[in-house]
């Protein structure tokens, strides 16, 4: 196995000579099990110091991995009964968006979320997981939808960002995206996000205006990719691993900064290692919220969101001010 | 082209041969408009009307397509003695209407009634595009409104299959108000949590594509369905250009964001079941209560 991430690369080398010796004791009479023994001990260790320790900059890496488990995973393992639906009812159906209707344990709830390929011919028909106007306003309707049934909501945020082209400009991108974070605001339903992999800025944000806003450990949220703030902020975009870090993107970061709620950990080395058990990570936090806002009034649900949003931002006010409107 | 005026057209004369003089009566062999396939009428009905060759979907009459989807003996039948008149004193209509209601023993386009799909409750509607084409008039738009009124008298959802050429013109700006009258009716419904499913199937088209087909909480239609608003032939010759083959289809709308889904004659009673168990209201969830 080459190691696809540099900071994995120890571990990848242990494993190997371990597999290397397990092989060499079945072909030959010499025991080398205590060997072996020893090697696995200090897998585990290095292992432990290094997932522990990931940097930002590491956690984008795994946040992108072409084999990160998608919305489409998600829903196969945390739901049943999912039934897509399509279109925006108004020019086409953008399948960088899925959604529909599931059951969650039994709890009818309608999922959404920015859908991203694995490979190059997914990922033409997918557009890479970005979204053009025509996916917000799916999202939108299949929101709406929820609403008049009265089913909470459930998002999964994994995008780039939205699609910076013509035909999204031509159609109102921003406009999609204004839209759904206005109409959010007032969903009578709970809604709960969860970013799962890169969340790329508002082209993210037209799935996040929720009730509660979790991540997992290795998922980033940030208003650019890291590239983008090199570029714009030093003129470089090789300095993308300096912006990582300055522009507190990861989950632990976001968590306190007091932007998310939850942090759902990972996997041992990230949730593409297992997406069966990621997925029961996740089970037991959207349980928990569920449990928390389908406590809620319709009002207390719109309020409390409303809350959530009004009280992110840093701000001082001059001694002078103090009292004065 | 100058050159056409000078070539004679052929003419060829069809005579019947002995075989085809001695062939089966009509109706016992269907032949499928897609692949060409020759088969039993009654497997081709045993198979909910879906070409055993190649999935050509057929038209259905709204007796066949209740029975492939209610449960059995739970449909109820409303406003069945309901008949058109002739407001406009159109020429021929009454005789036309009756001469439909001998074809089809229908007595309109549409039937209305309550039933259960997989014990589930709902009030439908059903189309029938081989009376007067399916077209809308007063009697059509009539029991569809009264059909939805009593889907929210009961609390309970209402599904309808479309298949229509568009408002019935022997009824004029009449049929033209049926449009604005059903579609005010789901709108009320809609307001107090209705469910609105529509199945669009071939052909959907005109006053009823752009009234209660499209407004759906969830649109499906049928596989090549044809739904659309103006014909094809009006908008080529408006717009002077040749339409893609696959335009206004099923698969096409699908494509264009009009669809929530496409479904098989044989997913649709399974789809509408589950969809009806997914709206469902009331009934605990365990692990919600702790």
């Amino acid at each position: 196995m080459a190691p696809r991430l540099e900071f994995e690369k120890p571990v990848i080398e242990l494993q190997t000579k371990i597999a290397e010796l397990k092989k060499f004791t079945q072909d030959s009479d010499m025991d080398l099990s205590a060997e072996i023994e020893r090697l696995e001990d200090r897998l585990a260790k290095l292992q432990d110091d290094i997932y522990k320790n990931l940097k930002p900059w590491d956690r984008v890496q795994i946040a992108r991995l072409a084999d990160r488990p998608t919305t489409l995973d998600y829903i196969e393992h945390l739901f049943t009964d999912f039934f897509e639906c399509h279109g925006d009812r108004a020019y086409g159906d953008d399948e960088a968006i899925v959604g529909g209707i599931a059951k969650f344990h039994g709890l009818p709830v309608t999922v959404i979320g920015h859908q991203r390929g694995k490979d190059t011919k997914e990922n033409l028909v997918r557009n890479f997981g970005m979204p053009h106007p025509e996916g917000y306003r799916k999202a939108l309707r299949l929101m709406k939808q929820a609403d008049k049934f009265n089913r909470p909501i459930i998002c999964f945020i994994d995008t780039k960002g939205a699609y910076p082209g013509r035909a999204a400009e031509e159609r109102g991108q921003s406009e999609a995206i204004a839209k759904n974070l206005f109409e959010m605001a007032g969903l009578r339903v709970p809604v709960i996000c969860i970013v799962i992999g890169e969340g790329g800025s508002g082209g993210a944000l037209g799935l996040g205006v929720g009730n509660h806003l979790h991540m997992l450990e290795n998922s980033t949220y940030s208003v650019i990719s890291p590239e983008g703030a090199a570029a714009l902020l030093w003129k470089d975009s090789s300095l993308a691993k300096k912006a990582a870090e300055t522009m507190k993107i990861t989950a632990p970061d976001l968590k306190e900064l007091g932007i998310i709620d939850h942090m759902i950990k990972e996997v041992k080395g990230g949730a593409h290692h297992d997406v069966k058990l990621q997925a029961s990570y996740m089970d037991e936090t959207l349980k928990q919220s569920l449990k928390t806002l389908l406590k809620l009034s319709e009002e207390e649900l719109v309020q409390q969101r409303y809350e959530k949003y009004k009280a992110i931002g840093k701000v001082s006010v001059e001694d002078q001010y103090i009292g004065v409107n | 082209m100058l050159k056409d005026i000078f070539t004679k057209k052929k003419k060829y004369a069809s005579v019947p041969s002995d075989q085809a003089k001695h062939d089966v009566p009509e109706g016992i062999m269907t032949k499928c408009p897609k692949c060409k396939k020759i088969m039993l009428t009654k497997e081709l009905d045993k198979n909910m009307r879906v070409c055993m060759n190649c999935d050509y979907h057929f038209p259905m009459n709204a007796k066949q397509r209740i029975e492939s989807l209610m449960d059995e003996q739970s449909f109820e039948e409303f406003n069945q003695g309901m008949l058109s008149e002739n407001p406009l004193g159109f020429p021929g209509y009454l005789e036309k209407l009756e001469k439909d209601r001998e074809k089809t023993s229908l007595n309109e386009a549409v039937v209305t009634g309550k039933g259960t799909i997989g014990g589930h409750p709902a009030v439908v509607a059903v189309m029938d595009s081989s009376f007067r084409m399916g077209s809308m008039g007063s009697v059509v738009g009539e029991k569809i409104t009264l059909a939805i009124e009593k889907a929210k008298a009961d609390k309970v959802p209402f599904i309808i299959f479309t298949a229509s050429g568009g408002a019935r013109m022997q009824e004029g700006v009449l049929s033209l108000m049926q449009m604005a009258k059903t579609s005010s009716a789901l709108k009320l419904f809609s307001e107090e949590q209705g469910l609105i499913i529509s199945v669009m199937t071939h052909p959907t088209t005109g006053g009823v594509s752009a009234s209660f087909a499209s407004l759906g909480d969830y649109n499906f239609a049928e596989p090549g369905a044809l739904i659309g608003f103006a014909g094809r032939r009006i908008i080529e010759q408006t717009i002077g250009e040749k339409l893609p083959e696959d335009f206004q289809t099923a698969e096409f709308l699908l494509k264009h964001g009009q669809l929530d889904a496409v479904i098989h004659r044989d997913d649709m009673k399974k789809t509408l079941e589950n969809l009806l168990d997914m709206h469902q209201t009331g009934g605990d969830i365990e692990w919600l209560q702790d």
